[in-house]
């Protein structure tokens, strides 16, 4: 038997699965969170506990995370217990059998409230909302993230890393130009990150308030000027599946302070 | 998000410099921004802060429009009596935030 013969099977075992399960490759090898390319005035305000205005809303979200809904069902604190929320965030967005589809934090919050307290979904971007996600995930401040991008999450990945590398807006710009290509330069006063969305939601200086990814997804599709999708579009979910996956080994850092 | 975060000791020496910061959830809506319509959106801001320590006012600020979004203070006082420290937020109209710290002091 010739050697060719004998790697055959090999070969047909390797190339037999379908293309969009051949494992992924990122952009980014060294991941690096955006922390790095604050100030350090801006970076001493996310450490300080007391001073990053992020936590405002952590401690609003403590409130509601404990309060029984007026329906009489159980409070968030009834089913699930603070220890085990530790890491939950860093391994969102996941997919929902359920529903057959990803969801992120805001997504499995808002589920948790429609399906398991009768109450209706808060409105993205609203203050309850936030302050819930940024409760949640600030509990897994140091948990490094690991999304589960296996299985029937695979196309939600593939088509939010699609979305990343596709030209959009005026300006004909792709996420991957600004976030893989031209990392570190300077954007007029801003030093180019590369992306990663480990401290979501974030306290963001020009914003002056609490704001999430989807939030900071829409402002570069006005940057480019492109029209922004909506909140809560699926593309959306898909495209932080991705970026969350391009961070994986990055400890959260909610709520994170940038500029 | 409604609420104040206060950060006191709750006992020092007497004579002792203590360190107290505060950071106030507020808009600070400065009056000169307008929204997506094009509309300007009506000033929102704190007017006053003080901190009292026993009834005397040993901290005042007065804000103003430029003022970013969620105050933050950090001042120091001389320890030299067992108290209430009050902290008072007054907003525009005059709406008013009141949270108090008990401070004991050690001769």
């Amino acid at each position: 038997m010739s050697w060719r013969s004998s790697l055959s099977p090999l070969l047909i075992l390797l190339c037999g699965c379908s293309p969009g399960a051949s494992p992924p490759v990122s952009g980014i090898p060294e991941p690096r969170s955006g922390y790095h390319f604050q100030s350090q005035d801006t970076q001493n305000l996310q450490d300080d506990d007391f001073a990053n205005p992020g936590m405002l809303w952590v401690d609003g979200g403590m409130v509601l995370w404990t309060e029984a809904p007026e329906t009489g069902k159980p409070a968030c604190a009834d089913c699930h217990h603070a220890a085990d929320m530790s890491g939950v965030a860093s391994r969102y967005p996941a997919y929902d059998k359920s529903l057959d589809t990803v969801l992120n934090l805001e997504a499995r919050i808002n589920h948790c409230r429609t399906e398991r307290q009768g109450e209706p979904a808060y409105p993205w971007e609203s203050e309850p909302l936030l302050s819930l996600t940024a409760y949640v995930a600030h509990q897994s401040r140091g948990v490094p993230v690991e999304v589960d991008i296996s299985g029937p999450a695979r196309p939600f990945f593939d088509a939010g890393e699609t979305y990343f590398h596709e030209r959009r807006g005026q300006m004909n710009l792709a996420c991957v130009h600004c976030h893989e290509h031209y990392v570190g330069q300077m954007l007029r006063g801003d030093k180019l990150s590369q992306g990663q969305p480990v401290g979501y939601p974030i306290y963001r200086l020009e914003w002056q308030t609490l704001g999430s990814l989807q939030r900071r997804l829409r402002f570069c599709n006005t940057g480019v000027r492109a029209e922004p999708l909506a909140f809560g579009a699926q593309t959306w979910t898909n495209v932080e599946l991705y970026l969350k996956w391009r961070a994986t080994g990055l400890p959260g850092e909610a709520p994170a302070v940038r500029r | 998000m409604a609420g104040a975060r206060i950060s006191v000791p709750s006992r020092a020496r007497s004579g002792e410099v203590i360190s107290i910061k505060t950071l106030f959830s507020h808009p600070m809506e400065t009056g000169y921004r307008r929204d997506a319509l094009g509309l300007a959106i009506p000033r929102d801001i704190v007017s006053e802060f003080v901190c009292s320590y026993d009834g005397r006012a040993v901290f005042r600020a007065e804000l103003n429009p430029g003022i970013a979004a969620n105050p933050y203070f950090a001042f120091s006082v001389r320890a030299d009596r067992s108290g209430t420290l009050e902290f008072r937020w007054t907003d525009q109209d005059g709406n008013v935030t009141v949270e108090t710290r008990e401070l004991a002091v050690e001769p």
